[in-house]
Formats: C-alpha cells, sequence, structure tokens
C-alpha cells in the first residue's frame, strides 16, 4: 500500500507581495512555501504511515527549484519524490497541469490499495480544480474537503465539511481525497530527518518520460493546450482615501454618528 | 456520455446553463444569483436560458427560478440524486450536456459546486475558471468594467468588438491581481461563481408561470456510484448571514488582549445597527470566531451597507472580500494601517475605548431622527 501525496510551491501571498508594472506578480521578490492546504495532505498520509507503515510518496509539478521543497517532504517523513519538469509544461492551466500529475501518478502507477492525496486547493489560483482533475483522469472516486479521514481496511470514512455541516462518505481505494486545514496539524521536520532526505530517491519526470502515457501529448498540455487562457489580467485600483477624522472620543463617534444619519446611512 | 460529443465543434453549442444547487429539496441563494446573471448573458449572446436542477421529485420548485430569468429549467429526478454525489450529479450532468450542447455552464462556487464542476470539465475537455466575481460577453460591457475595476487605460487598446467569448474575470494571488479568463476552442465555457456577488433580479410571477419544465433523457443505476453518502449534518449552531446582511461589524487582530470582550463590544454595535458581527482571517485561524464569520478572499466576499472594520489592519486578502462595501469604517490602533486606504471614514484609537463610545452615539443618533 502507498499514498502519493499530490503538492505544490507557491508564493506566499500572506506576506508583502509585489506587483510588476505589466500587472504581472513579481515572484521573484517573493518567498515560497509549500502550499498549506497540501501541507494537511502530506501529514494526513504522514499519520496513515505511523499506523500502518505504508509507503509515502510526494509529486509535484513546477520549475527545477521545487525540488527543494520535495526536500522539505522527504525530512518530513516522505519516501520518494517525483518532480514533473518541462519547458512543455509551462503555462498549463487547472486542465492541463491535471494530465500532467495524473500521467506522472500514472507512471508511478496506482493499485488497488493505494490512496491520492492533495490539499484542497492552492493559495496562488484559489481554483481547488487540479485534485478533482486528477481524479476524473485517472477514473478515481474523489472526496473533497476532508476534515476528518479514518481509514479501515480497503474503507476510507471521510468527514466532507459543507458549508452549513458536512457528509460522512465512505469510498473504498483506490480514491482521491483533497484535504483541508481542520484535518490536522502539520508536522515539523526532524533533524534525522533532514539528514535522511538526502539519501532517499528523487526523480525528474520530464516531458520524454511522460509522452507515453495516453493522457498527455503537446495539444493536451502547457500553455498551447490549456482550454483556457488568460485573456487580461490587472489590478484593482485603490480606493481614495476617505476623511480621517480628528480625535477618538465621544465627539469624535457623534460627528460619525451625524454623517451616518444625514446620509441616511443609518 | 454521448459518444458523438466533441467540445471543440463550438459551432454546434448553443443557451447559457446554470445549475441550479439543491439541498434538502430547497433551492440554494446562490441559484437566484446565477440565473440572474445568467439572463443578462443571454440576453447579450441572444439565447435562452436555462437552469439545469437535481434531485429527487424536485419538479415543485423549478419554476421559481423562471421568476429570475429562467426561460426553461430541465428538472433531473431519480432517487439516487436526493442527495449530492461527485458520481451521480457528474454522470447526469455530463450525460445532459453531451446531448443538449450549451455553450455556457455557470456553477455556484460552493463546497459543492467547486468539487461537481471541474470533474465535469475534466470529462468534457472543456475549460472551467474558479471562482469568478464578473461576468461579460459584450466587448464594451467589458471595457465599461474594466474602466472602473483596473488601473488599465482601455482607451489605449485595441478592441475586437465582434469577440463574443465569455469574459469570466477573477481575483488571484490572494487578491493582489485579477485575470480575466476565456475558454476560445472549447464549449461549453464553465464558470463557477462566488456565492453572494452577483445581483439577484426582482422576482416576477408572470415569468414565474411562464417558465418551461422539460425532462431530459439519462440513465443513472447504482453500478455509477463508488462513494456512499452514510450521513448529512446540519451544523447546530444558526450560521451568521454575512452575504445577506446590510451591516457588518468585524474584528481583527486588534482584539487579542481581550478576545472576548472584544467580540461583546462587536456585537453590541451590530446589534445597535442590526447587523452581524464578522472577523479577518487572522481571528478564524486563531480560533476566535467560527469559519462561517470569515470576510476576505478565503472566506466571504460581502457588500453591506455599512462595514465596520475594528482592530484590522486590512491585508490585501480581506480587503479582496469588503472593499465594495457601501460605506466603510476603521477604527486602529495604528494609523498607518492599510485598511484606513480604503475607509470613508477613519478614526485612529483604541477599539476597546471607541466603540462602546460609537454604540452609545449611533444610538443617541438615531433617537434623535
Amino acid at each position: 500500500m502507498k499514498i502519493i501525496v499530490s503538492i505544490k510551491q507557491v508564493p506566499d501571498t500572506s506576506g508583502k507581495v509585489s506587483v510588476n508594472p505589466d500587472g504581472t506578480l513579481d515572484r521573484a521578490s517573493m518567498q515560497t512555501i509549500t502550499n498549506p492546504d497540501d501541507m494537511n495532505a502530506l501529514e494526513a498520509a504522514l499519520k496513515i504511515k505511523d499506523a500502518t507503515g505504508c509507503k509515502v510518496i510526494v509529486v509535484t509539478m513546477g520549475p527545477a527549484p521545487a525540488a527543494g521543497m520535495l526536500r522539505e517532504a522527504l525530512a518530513m517523513g516522505a519516501d520518494e519524490a517525483y518532480l514533473a519538469s518541462g519547458r512543455e509544461f509551462g503555462g498549463s492551466d487547472t486542465y492541463a497541469t491535471s494530465q500532467i500529475l495524473a500521467a506522472a501518478i500514472n507512471t508511478i502507477g496506482v493499485e488497488k490499495d493505494d490512496i491520492v492525496m492533495c490539499g484542497r486547493q492552492a493559495i496562488d489560483g484559489d481554483t481547488a480544480q487540479v485534485g478533482p482533475q486528477i481524479a476524473e483522469k485517472l477514473h478515481l472516486p474523489q472526496v473533497t474537503y476532508a476534515a476528518d479521514i479514518q481509514k479501515d481496511g480497503d474503507t476510507i470514512t471521510v468527514r466532507r465539511m459543507l458549508e452549513d455541516g458536512y457528509m460522512t462518505i465512505k469510498v473504498k481505494t483506490p480514491c482521491l481525497i483533497t484535504c483541508i486545514k481542520e484535518l490536522n496539524t502539520p508536522r515539523y521536520m526532524s533533524v534525522s530527518g533532514v539528514f535522511e532526505a538526502y539519501s532517499k530517491p528523487m526523480t525528474t519526470f520530464d516531458y520524454e518520460a511522460l509522452k507515453d502515457d495516453p493522457l498527455i501529448d503537446k495539444t493536451t498540455i502547457g500553455l498551447k493546450g490549456s482550454p483556457t487562457n488568460i485573456f487580461k489580467s490587472f489590478t484593482p485600483p485603490q480606493k481614495g482615501a476617505g476623511i480621517m477624522l480628528e480625535g477618538n472620543d465621544r465627539a469624535t463617534c457623534d460627528k460619525l454618528a451625524s454623517i451616518l444619519l444625514e446620509k441616511h446611512i443609518i | 456520455m454521448n459518444s458523438n460529443f466533441n467540445s471543440s465543434d463550438i459551432g454546434a453549442f448553443k443557451d447559457v446553463w446554470v445549475f441550479c444547487e439543491q439541498r434538502e429539496g430547497k433551492l440554494m441563494p446562490t441559484d437566484f444569483e446565477l440565473i440572474s446573471k445568467g439572463r443578462d448573458l443571454a440576453n447579450e449572446l441572444g439565447v435562452n436560458l436555462c437552469g439545469l436542477l437535481l434531485g429527487d421529485d424536485v419538479d415543485g420548485i423549478a419554476k421559481e427560478l423562471g421568476g429570475y430569468g429562467a426561460d426553461k429549467v430541465y428538472v433531473c429526478n431519480h432517487p439516487l440524486l436526493k442527495v449530492y454525489t461527485t458520481d451521480g450529479y457528474a454522470k447526469v450532468i455530463c450525460d445532459v450536456i453531451s446531448d443538449l450542447k450549451p455553450e455556457a455552464f455557470l456553477i455556484g462556487a460552493t463546497n459543492i459546486g467547486r468539487d461537481l464542476g471541474p470533474r465535469c470539465a475534466a470529462r468534457l475537455h472543456t475549460g472551467l475558471c474558479a471562482d469568478c466575481t464578473h461576468l461579460d460577453v459584450d466587448v464594451p460591457n467589458y471595457i465599461e468594467f474594466l474602466r472602473g475595476a483596473s488601473t488599465l487605460d482601455v482607451d489605449s487598446m485595441k478592441w475586437d468588438m465582434g469577440d463574443r467569448n465569455l469574459k469570466m474575470t477573477r481575483p488571484a494571488f490572494g487578491g493582489h491581481l485579477m485575470a480575466t479568463i476565456i475558454c476560445p476552442r472549447f464549449r461549453p465555457c464553465m464558470a463557477t461563481v462566488r456565492p453572494g456577488v452577483m445581483k439577484k433580479n426582482a422576482f416576477d410571477q408572470a415569468k414565474a408561470d411562464a417558465c418551461e419544465i422539460v425532462h431530459p433523457d439519462f440513465t443513472l443505476s447504482e453500478s455509477d456510484f463508488e462513494t456512499e453518502v452514510t450521513e448529512v449534518v446540519k451544523a447546530a449552531k444558526k450560521l451568521v448571514d454575512l452575504i445577506g446582511a446590510d451591516y457588518i461589524v468585524s474584528v481583527g487582530r486588534g482584539i487579542s488582549k481581550d478576545v472576548e470582550g472584544g467580540i461583546k463590544l462587536a456585537e453590541e454595535l451590530a446589534a445597535e445597527l442590526g447587523g452581524v458581527v464578522g472577523g479577518s482571517r487572522a481571528t478564524i485561524d486563531s480560533g476566535w470566531l467560527s469559519a462561517d464569520h470569515q470576510v476576505g478572499q478565503t472566506g466571504k466576499t460581502v457588500h453591506p451597507k455599512v462595514y465596520i472594520a475594528l482592530g484590522i489592519s486590512g491585508a490585501i486578502q480581506h480587503k479582496a472580500g469588503m472593499q465594495d462595501s457601501e460605506c466603510i469604517i476603521a477604527v486602529n490602533k495604528n494609523d498607518t494601517a492599510p485598511i484606513f486606504e480604503i475607509a470613508d471614514y477613519g478614526i485612529c484609537g483604541d477599539l476597546f475605548k471607541v466603540t462602546p463610545m460609537l454604540t452609545e452615539a449611533i444610538r443617541a443618533a438615531k433617537a434623535s431622527k
């Protein structure tokens, strides 16, 4: 049995973000992190490994520096890492990305008692689309928004969150689960884990390595193969600053209340 | 799925469809928002607007969708569609879409819509844009939108006025950037749409009465299911209705020195206004407020009449969820807090001192009316 966890390196949008004059993100100036929801997916996989001794494999698509993120996942306790990286993959939308990741996961191989895990969504795009699209391409049942995962033999019971409650869903392996932050608290890398990470196997899949998979060819991946394209990108205008009221006492509050009353806002 | 279906034969597709989500046999508020927006898009394209409703014996709720603008509602009834499952819903929707070929398909970006949309788009081999906040077909409308919503110099740009692609705009990178996405080579063009953003039309009973109900062909059996829903549990506590609120008083990290006290002050101010309490991501991540209170890019997008931000610095991801409020009032100790850049009225001071005075002042002002 093994668990394949799909993770992504993303710019840390909670920190300082700078935008180029042409409206694109200045990635060079930003810190990168492992996408937060993906850390919950990895932790869920490592917990099952702690209990069953199964193998945990991490996979990502990205440029060469994403290998650093994979090493961190190995240091947390994953056993093997795969990096799908190639010029042909650049500019992929979620559809094309999911084809490439599905081809990579297919090449690693999904067997009867395996699980594929993803974070719910990445903080750069916030789409939550790649997980379900990998599941569709691999013909696996999916359960998204997992806040609790219990494994009993080949049956997985998931608490799937809704806005106004939850569903309990039973699914058999192999399956794909997307994870949310309520699921767990990701562990830290251990010192011994950091040492061991460098002796664990890491494989790079370029286009040549994946092109024989029926899911991908040059017409279904990269910028040209992506069904969606960016038509325009832009930054929202700064709303003009309003009125800074003088003082912060009762008189100030009375002034504000009278303005709101005059404008029929209250 | 219809084996003759070809998503790249774009001339074969017609009409705008909206997936109308029901839970426990009741339509979701987002359905009416999407039907209303879908009406505009169908008018721009000169085609019909159709709802797609799945459930068990749900004909009775379909006509209401006509009152907000649907010409027709396709209803798929089956006992196995009573509760949402990815397996059952994706199967039926892809069957029906591959037969009837709508050119655009909108889905509410709820936890269910965001599970269903990508699965269907991958099966149909078409593009899907997630969590849209603005939709256009006509280029002049889109240009007018950009004029207000961007810093682009639209007048010096070249435009193809005959462009009929659905232009789907959404925030990215936590709201730092906006992107407009198109899907030029495949149909249907699919979008999930953020709840609470599109304005609902006024209900028209005559249009509801005239709305046509159609039952399209589909097949579904137990063997189509690989997952089993064993229970659906509603949250015991009543969730706060941020999206429907006219007045929102939100708290941020500034309440940290007395969390309970800070929330109580916000509740008192909200009660005086007849509104509800919201919170920034920090207050949810710290466990001070439950997730249904969260305003922002990763929470809810709100546009109340008045938004009062207490002790919220105004990170861009928060601003993305509230900057379209009609009137923004900010109280913060730090006079350089970014929230003041978008506030209509700012008070630099300690929220623990200012808030009770503001509550009193508003009470007094209302009494003087």
